[in-house]
């Protein structure tokens, strides 16, 4: 079965809820600690939303100094799927997996809604399981969520196809040419701050056509990096 | 005892939604006459000993690679003061 591990730091929220995504997607959910040396032969690796380390000096950036994240880095080197949600997003970027940075929402609120996102590249480890241009929702929930880059390298995202995700029916924190996730040049990396986790079991996710709270588009995420693994480029 | 003291500001091309909002308070407190306001981090690294280069060194590095984010922020100044 495949074996994907979920990453907790100190301060970390969502890791239950991306475990248990994990396991409702068909895989074994692995639980890895901050201060592991060992990635326990886990074949992909989620690094979870929540406030590491406060947020102190900047999101991500004490947690990504961490012992487990030197082992991420090399298996993300490697080809390794690894997805970043939130926090973790934020931590990908720190530590320069994924290119720009975020800052506080231009609105400076904490901003907690359904959200509404364009799968903007289907070619990834992460969002092979949905179509092109196809529209989910999933929760977002954050205070440092407005996605910044150089012109340049927005540009070259841009190019390269690389952004993965785009917030539609309204840019909700002032992300730069309303990106709300991007993926690495092999595409085994991807990262966005909106949370597909808690978006995966009927009852607990965001109102759909279907009736309250029963979307589950982002059990697709899950579903995706499954498919990647055991169908290998 | 000696101090390093690290500055770093948010990039100018980086809107600054702190800044912006602290500078929107400003006029309604009736403090006029500031056009804007960025808001910056001030860090200060004590040193046990001798500020030598070397440990100097150090905390230039420890700004560039920690303290800051090349993405969003320049580190302005890493300047030694007494105290």
């Amino acid at each position: 079965m495949t074996r994907i591990g979920v990453v907790t730091f100190p301060g970390t929220l969502d890791d239950r809820d991306a475990a248990r995504a994990v396991r409702v997607a068909g895989a074994e959910s692995v639980n890895l600690f901050h201060t592991d040396h060992s990635l326990q032969d886990v074949d992909a690796v989620v690094l979870p939303g929540g406030f590491s380390y406060g947020d102190y000096l900047r999101a991500g950036a004490i947690s990504r100094f961490s012992p487990i994240m030197e082992q991420v880095v090399d298996a993300a080197n490697g080809g390794m799927p690894v997805l970043g949600i939130c926090n973790g997003f934020q931590v990908l970027t720190e530590v320069h997996l994924l290119p720009g940075s975020m800052i506080k929402n231009n609105h400076l609120h904490f901003l907690c809604r359904d959200q509404v996102l364009r799968v903007e590249n289907n070619d990834t480890a992460w969002t092979n399981a949905y179509d092109l241009g196809e529209e989910i929702t999933i929760p977002l929930k954050n205070q440092d969520g407005q996605y910044v880059a150089d012109e340049h390298t927005l540009d070259a995202l841009e190019a390269e196809g690389r952004v993965a995700f785009r917030y539609v029916g309204g840019n909700p924190n002032g992300s730069r040419r309303d990106i709300a996730g991007v993926t690495n040049e092999r595409g085994n990396v991807v990262g966005l701050m909106p949370h597909p986790e808690h978006a995966v079991e009927p009852g607990f996710g965001p109102d759909s056509r279907e009736g309250g709270r029963s979307g589950t588009d982002g059990i697709g995420f899950f579903a995706s990096a499954i498919n990647a693994l055991l169908t290998p480029a | 005892m000696p101090t390093i003291v690290v500055h770093v500001m948010p990039k100018p091309e980086i809107l600054d939604p702190q800044g912006k909002a602290v500078g929107n308070a400003l006029p309604r407190l009736g403090f006029e006459g500031f056009a804007s306001v960025r808001q910056g981090k001030r860090f200060e690294l004590t040193v046990d000993g001798d500020v030598t280069e070397e440990i100097l060194d150090k905390a230039r590095e420890a700004a560039e690679t920690m303290l800051s984010n090349p993405v969003i922020e320049d580190v302005v100044a890493v300047e030694v003061v007494d105290s």
